[in-house]
């Protein structure tokens, strides 16, 4: 097999920011290559270089694609040639149906008349390629992540799709939504379509990929081959992070304590659909120093429950108590639940958790302006020294805290929504996914920032999708599913096949 | 990821010409504003910049001004008041049926008209905050609802004329404070026939205070490692601003002296700039302008921020009214009418955005002060209102595409 694509020597600059420095990339006719790295390290970049987003002269290098120099103007052009992007933020239109998403740009019409007959046809038959069974005018709102990830790749298959570029396609599914997309990307594969795909889950590249190249600060590290050499997750983990990695899970001290937060009886109606009963009377506790873990599907009421417990921020006709060290306390608006001791790391970052268009400092003190200011006063050198202390403690790639956090990459991103909360001082944490989109080593250090809050005696409460995390971090676990909690395990007791067997016998 | 070396080890003139790139839109505003006096100054050989042309441009622009204050920050907060004019029209209208007709004294008229207006924003802000009504359309209907009730309250006539004390709001100087013997010593010196030196001293003071408050900053940004302006960039743009506040004061101290607008307006601008800039309010309404959900979800108490907004968009609209009434010395049905469309501009024109969390005080006054200016100049010069309606549009049309076109450069 030959060569399909060879992007050679890409250099990209953004005013501050060496993103890409002498990237090379080879990509065999026919294979699954996944592209791995650290957050920042400038994988999507790489790929909007190739798919034409940055156009051709916007950056240094030569792309090679199907025997000849290609030099893309914009995205219609690589689409043209048969290259198509899904980007890490999926790009579909919520209140249009799936048939008119699939086709949106490239309708099938005569004389500009849309051909329904058609488009429904045409949807039923690439729906059903990519193993979808849904009507092909259900809003595409309606759906849920993983399934909205399968039209995105149908609506690839649309379009005589030779290069697929999946960027990051799985951190938002759950673990069987995942293995179906993989499925799928290796169906496809037989049948001659090449793809590229970054993630950050090392097993899932391990399944599927035939190469691996893996790059570290905008540079090329390593490209490994299935084929000639064994890939494993060692070896990848060691060539991002620059370093072994003996463990994936820090060492925690367990330290259980008194009862520091409780819920009890906590129910809730779905916002629109009054007689939905969403969380069905919820029980929990975490006690100081506990990291306690929510594991359960996707749509299992995990997100549900904590925003509800969060200042009421989703549902209706909520009731139930919250007591943190036993008082009662008043969660009803979310400045009481803060002024409470709360705090909520939301797993969809970009419309919950950022304001995209504002820096970094801007964002890590938003929630928590009293600790930057006096007497409604703003102190701005307090501030940037506040936004720089967590650049450093979480790491966070960037040239400066005045960035828009736009312009940061999804990792990053994560970790200032992270700060945000650390900073506001909460003593009790619900994160949402917390390590959504971060790569293994800035995983490391969230957990091990995990662990010292709850040394520090705070209660941690973790939603994950990810079951190896929830098993390695958490000293209990609850089981949710159709918004009960179905289940309690201990850290002994845990294990994916019980989690599953709660799920599945209720 | 590397971090570029470029803005360490460059030469200075790349380094000026990136950082020009990326701030072109607060130095375009400022050079449009120069071109533009410079241009008229030449096309009416002369009157633009007179004394008595400069006091009056203060005047007639002061309620445009003071009304772009309110709007800039319930633009930032992702709304629209369409209603500004109608309320100034109908405050204006309120004021003189109070003091012309019922002998109301004039300083408790003013206070009862203040309240009204925050009254007026109040009753339009609980709708767009607690119902979730867009706001285009609940000012859209104050608009009509305030136009109407003028009318009806003026019952379709002029009412005036006003009291002295009333109209000094407006028509009003500051007096000399100094011995007339010194504004004289300055007069010979200057060879002007007059000088104000209350006037000359408040110019001086606040471009001190303006280079002092800058120079601080940069200290401030060099200590974090700021990426900030070049020098030569810093020195050029306070002799430009040092320049023309002194110049311009100097041409008032020789005329009347500070006019009382001019000072309401400096300090309700000083006191917004650093409202929105400085404090946490300020912050908060940036913030939820930015993404109100996010904001929402970080404990910021978004409904009762936007409620605030249109409170305080009421009580300027209402100081704007009571300035124009006292201004013309009489309220009129038709006062008002449309002016909210001149407000709106100078906002966009300062470089505020349509879907909210950003927008700056200064950048919304010198954006008034633009529009003023070319009103004022293409006045002068005769241009008919046909075509001052004409080119007004095709620059605010201009000034967002550049925006627009700058924001895509940056990517
Ligand atoms: N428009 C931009 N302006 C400035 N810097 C940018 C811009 N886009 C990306 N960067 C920077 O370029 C670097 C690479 O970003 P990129 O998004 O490619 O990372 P990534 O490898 O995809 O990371 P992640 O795994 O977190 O998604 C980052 O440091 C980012 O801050
Ligand atoms: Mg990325």
């Amino acid at each position: 097999m030959s060569a399909l694509l060879e992007m050679r020597s890409i250099t990209k600059t953004f005013p501050g920011v060496k993103a890409l420095d002498e990237v090379s990339l080879t990509v065999r006719e026919g294979e699954i290559h996944a592209l791995v790295g650290e957050n920042g390290a400038g994988k999507s970049t790489l790929m909007k270089v190739l798919s034409g987003v940055y156009p051709a002269g916007s950056y240094e290098g030569e792309i090679h694609y199907s025997g000849g120099l290609a030099e893309f103007r914009n995205i219609a052009d690589s689409e043209k040639r048969g290259i198509i992007i899904i980007h890490q933020e999926l790009a579909l239109v919520p209140l249009l149906s799936i048939a008119e998403n699939l086709f949106l740009g490239n309708e099938q019409a005569s004389r500009g008349v849309i051909n329904w007959h058609g488009t429904f046809r045409r949807t039923e038959e690439l729906l059903h390629k990519v193993g979808l069974r849904e009507a092909p005018t259900t809003l595409v709102g309606k759906l849920g992540v993983g399934k909205q990830q399968l039209v995105e790749i149908a609506k690839a298959l649309s379009k005589e799709v030779r290069l697929l570029i999946l960027d990051e396609p799985t951190a938002a599914l759950s673990e069987s939504d995942s293995q179906a997309l993989l499925d799928l990307l290796l169906e496809l594969k037989a049948q001659g379509v090449t793809s590229i795909i970054i993630s950050h889950k090392l097993n899932e590249v391990r399944r599927v990929a035939d190469s691996v190249t893996v790059i570290r600060d905008g540079a090329t590290v390593s490209s490994m081959d299935a084929r000639t050499q064994e890939i494993t997750e060692d070896a990848i983990v060691r060539d991002m992070v620059g370093r072994d990695m003996a463990h994936r899970y820090p060492a925690r001290r367990r330290v259980a304590k008194d009862v520091l937060f409780e819920v009890q009886n906590w129910n809730v109606w779905h916002p629109e659909q009054s007689d939905r009963q969403v969380i069905k009377s919820a029980n929990l506790k975490v006690c100081a120093g506990e990291v306690v873990g929510i594991a359960g599907l996707m749509g299992s009421g995990r997100t549900e429950l904590a925003m509800s417990i969060f200042g009421r921020s989703y549902g209706q006709n909520i009731s139930g108590s919250a007591r943190i060290k036993g008082q009662e306390v008043d969660v009803s608006r979310v400045d009481r639940a803060i002024d409470a001791g709360l705090a909520y790391v939301t797993e969809d970052r970009k419309s919950l958790g950022l304001i995209l268009e504002e820096p970094i400092s801007r964002n890590v003190s938003l929630a928590h302006l009293q600790g930057v200011s006096q007497n409604g006063i703003l102190n701005d050198n307090l501030e940037t020294e506040v936004a720089e202390r967590y650049r450093k403690a979480m790491n966070i790639r960037t040239p400066s805290v005045f960035q828009k956090v736009m312009n940061l990459s999804g990792g990053n991103q994560q970790k200032v929504v992270l700060s945000k909360w650390l900073f506001a001082e909460p003593g009790v944490l619900i994160l949402d996914e917390p390590t959504r989109g971060i790569d293994v080593g800035a995983k490391f250090e969230i957990y091990g920032i995990i662990n010292e809050l709850s040394a520090m005696g705070k209660g941690v409460l973790m939603i994950s999708s990810e079951m190896p995390e929830l098993l390695g971090m958490c000293d209990r676990i609850y089981v949710m599913n159709e918004g009960a909690l179905v289940g309690e395990l201990t850290a002994e007791e845990a294990s994916q096949e019980r989690i599953m067997s709660l799920i599945v016998t209720e | 990821m590397t971090l570029a070396q470029a803005t360490t080890t460059e030469a200075e003139p790349m380094r000026i010409g990136e950082y020009l790139l990326g701030h072109l839109r607060t130095y375009g505003l400022l050079f449009a504003l120069i071109a533009i006096m410079i241009f008229f100054q030449i096309s009416t050989s002369g009157t633009l910049l007179r004394p008595v042309n400069i006091t009056n441009l203060l005047l007639q622009n002061s309620y445009i001004i003071i009304m772009a204050l309110g709007m800039l920050i319930v633009i930032v907060s992702g709304n629209i008041d369409l209603s500004v004019g109608s309320v100034m029209g109908f405050v204006g209208a309120l004021a003189a049926v109070m003091i012309v007709q019922l002998d109301v004294p004039y300083l408790l008229a003013i206070v009862i008209c203040l309240v009204v207006g925050g009254l007026i924003g109040a009753a339009q802000g609980y709708w767009v905050a607690y119902w979730k009504i867009p706001s285009f359309i609940v000012t859209l209907a104050g608009m009509l609802v305030f136009r109407g009730l003028s009318l009806l309250l003026l019952e379709g006539q002029s009412v005036g004329p006003f009291p002295r004390e009333f109209q000094a709001l407006a028509n009003g100087f500051v007096a000399d404070v100094f011995p007339a013997g010194i504004g004289q010593t300055f007069a010979a010196m200057f060879g002007a026939r007059q000088v104000n030196v209350l006037a000359l001293g408040v110019g001086i003071i606040a471009a001190v205070a303006i280079v002092w408050s800058g120079l601080r900053a940069r200290a401030r940004n060099r200590a974090y490692g700021v990426v900030d302006e070049p020098r030569a960039f810093f020195i050029a743009r306070n002799v430009i601003v040092v320049g023309a506040i002194v110049f311009i004061m100097f041409k008032l101290s020789t005329f009347r002296g500070l006019p009382n607008v001019l000072i309401t307006m400096g300090v309700l601008t000083m006191i917004y700039a650093f409202l929105t800039e400085r404090t946490v309010l300020g912050r908060r309404v940036y913030a939820l302008g930015g993404n109100q959900k996010a904001a929402k979800l970080s404990g910021i108490k978004t409904e009762r921020l936007t409620f605030l907004a249109f409170v305080n968009m009421g009580v300027l609209a209402a100081a704007a009214g009571l300035v124009f009434a006292a201004r013309l010395n009489t309220a009129t049905p038709k006062a008002g009418f449309a002016l909210e469309l001149d407000v709106i501009a100078a906002v966009f024109i300062g470089g505020a955005s349509m879907s909210g969390g950003v927008g700056t005080i200064v950048g919304a006054v010198v954006g008034a002060f633009l529009m003023g200016v070319l009103n004022n100049g293409m006045s002068i010069m005769g241009i008919g209102i046909d075509y001052q309606q004409m080119i007004k549009g095709l620059v605010l049309l201009a000034a967002v595409i550049f925006d627009v076109y700058n924001k895509s450069k940056q990517g």
